[in-house]
């Protein structure tokens, strides 16, 4: 395993494009001040970044069984993690975690849960119904 | 070509250890379940790192297995979340 070919740097590049991808997702998870929109960030850069590390798994290893298994899982990844995203986030909206103060509109909220689930805070309160009903 | 690797292994575990802080200060529950979701997929990630790395085919069926299973978890914390049975 001396020497390198282009194939094998052409998957070390796309391994960290997938590993950059997760840590800004791993960040975006500390740093955003809502459920949503931590689950925004973190589970769509989360899922591409870990689907580009099977992808250069399998540039890397060829098509050997070890290839054709990350290649496997990438794909399930891709196809499982944004509906247990989707479960959690209606989940939670149920459950009655509150959207930040800066949303400007719950469509779903207002219709199923007889009402927006926005924080509310003095002074703001009024703008965030105004911007609503100009958007509703 | 082992120093890339292992660099790698420690930007996920740093990755990691952020979900890990968010799992420890989430204001509500919601939060920490996001965060078990995410440690998760990050799991996935690194038992496939190591699997290439010591060349060790079986290790990424490990990192299948457990993608399966971080997936059933999610959805059932999902549902009790949500405040309804499992066979709704």
């Amino acid at each position: 395993m001396t020497e390198v070919t282009v194939v094998d740097v052409i998957g070390y590049i796309v391994i960290f494009v997938g590993v950059v991808f997760d840590l800004l997702g791993a960040i975006g998870l500390v740093r955003f001040p809502d459920v949503y929109n931590r689950l925004q960030s973190a589970t769509k850069s989360v899922t591409l970044g870990t689907f580009g590390i099977m992808i250069g798994i399998l540039i890397v290893a060829g098509f050997t069984p070890l290839g054709i298994k990350a290649l496997i899982c990438g794909v399930f990844l891709l196809l499982t993690a944004p509906v247990s995203a989707h479960a959690l986030s209606r989940g939670s909206l149920r459950f009655g975690a509150k959207m930040w103060k800066g949303t400007v509109i719950d469509a779903y909220g207002k219709d199923k849960l007889g009402g927006p689930q926005i924080e509310s805070e003095e002074g703001e309160t009024k703008e965030n119904k105004e911007a609503e009903d100009e958007v509703a | 070509m082992s120093v890339l690797w292992i660099s790698i292994l420690i930007i996920l575990g740093v990755a990691a250890f952020l979900c890990l802080f968010r799992i420890f200060r989430g204001p509500t529950i919601a939060d920490r379940m996001v965060g078990v979701d995410i440690m998760g997929i990050l799991f996935v990630g690194i038992t496939a790192i190591t699997g290439i790395l010591y060349n060790l085919s079986f290790l990424v069926d490990i990192a299948i297995a457990l993608a399966l299973i971080s997936f059933v978890g999610t959805l059932a914390l999902a549902k009790y979340l949500e405040r309804r049975t499992l066979d709704d």
